[in-house]
């Protein structure tokens, strides 16, 4: 059954609020949200200031600097800094998206910054993606092939390489498949929009000779059809996919091949 | 504690191999529906205001009857396959199949009263 209220150990504390930077300069107000599975303690917004004329322009630049000049505790992943890695995944001002890529300019009041929504949390601002990984082996997303030949490399006309634009950019952020609502709630079963766009990847490839069994696959009132065109994976993807499409399409291939 | 993999969690048990014919099945209905309202709106139109016995003459004719007999049933056939799936979003376990099994009666139900009742005025 649908949890409506947090469970006690996870309802929200007000934290610290740390000092101001001593460097004056323009100031911007931080609010990020603190958990540690060390202490017990329940879940905390803590308050920090950056200055804005010490620190670069993006979300990830003044994480960098609380990690660095105020509070080292602060625990984030990060590592290519330009929205490819899609590490830096959180929820900022109330949308998933990359910390690295979305500028300070594009909030406006103070910033608050949560981890993404609805998964467990493994410390502050990183959360568990561990059965979002595992959702996405399922669907074998490499290209499966049967026959022998050709013995080196599958050839693929250019406008069959087309069909995978807007697929194979995803960076498996995770952005898409917290921001939808059916995945908080049915994430067990449910596939979601990420492994879901990559699994259309897969069965639109020209080279792929395992496409039945993808669709058979696939087939589920569960895995796929709790899909209900929600459209919060497309409107918060910050590579600008478009996942909910690739699932109609799976959708429509499976009554092409059934009617 | 569970000691089962990842992996095994997330394939659970598999693919049940249906759901398209759920999901098809509700594309056919709207696309009926879309239709079916606004003819059932002009079909049935004409009987608001008038008596019993004006509302029994008016249905008695086979536009208006047919056409309301294919939008209640369409209807709460619709709305049967369209509560399970919020059904399905919201609720599981032994709930979820006592409530399925229940909103799937009571709309057959509904659709056979609708037939009766429009049937009974028409005839």
């Amino acid at each position: 059954m649908v949890q409506l209220t947090l469970p006690k150990n996870s309802q929200m504390r007000t934290g610290k609020t740390w000092p101001k930077p001593e460097t004056g300069g323009t100031l911007r107000k931080f609010s990020i949200y603190r958990w540690s599975p060390d202490d017990g303690e329940n879940p905390r917004v803590d308050t920090y200031f950056v200055d804005l004329d010490d620190c670069g322009p993006m979300i990830l630049d003044a994480l960098i600097y609380i990690k660095t000049k105020i509070d080292p505790t602060l625990t984030f992943r990060r590592s290519c800094r330009e929205g490819i890695c899609g590490s830096c995944a959180m929820n900022i001002d109330g949308i998933n998206t990359l910390a690295c890529i979305y500028g300070m300019d594009e909030v406006k009041g103070d910033v608050k910054i949560y981890p993404l929504p609805h998964m467990p949390v493994v410390k502050d601002l990183i959360p568990d993606l561990t059965h979002f990984y595992a959702q996405h082996a399922s669907i074998h997303p490499w290209l499966e092939t049967k026959s022998p030949n050709p013995a080196k490399e599958w050839r693929q006309s250019i406008e069959d390489r087309e069909k995978l634009d807007g697929l194979y950019e995803c960076v498996m952020c995770a952005c898409c498949s917290t921001a939808c609502p059916s995945y908080w709630w049915n994430s067990d079963r449910f596939l979601g929009p990420a492994a879901l766009l990559h699994a259309y990847r897969w069965i639109i490839d020209s080279r792929d000779e395992a496409t039945g069994e993808r669709l058979d696959d696939l087939e589920d009132p569960f895995k796929l059809y709790r899909c209900h065109t929600i459209m919060n994976c497309a409107k918060t993807c910050p590579k600008g996919l478009n996942p909910a499409k690739a699932i109609a399409q799976i959708k429509k291939t499976m009554v092409e091949r059934s009617i | 504690m569970s000691y089962i993999t990842d992996r095994k969690r997330a394939n659970r048990w598999g693919s049940a191999k249906s759901g398209t014919q759920h999901f098809w099945r509700m594309k056919v209905q709207s696309v009926a529906l879309l239709v079916l309202i606004p003819l059932f709106l002009i079909a049935v139109a004409p009987a608001i205001g008038k008596d019993y016995a004006g509302v029994t003459d008016h249905l008695s004719r086979p536009f208006p009857a047919i056409i309301a007999v294919l939008t209640l049933t369409v209807s709460f056939l619709h709305f049967a396959d369209g509560f399970q799936t919020l059904i399905e979003d919201y609720v599981h376990g032994l709930w979820e199949k006592v409530l399925i099994i229940g909103m799937t009666c009571l709309c057959w139900g509904a659709s056979v009263v609708a037939i009766f009742a429009i049937a009974r005025l028409a005839l």
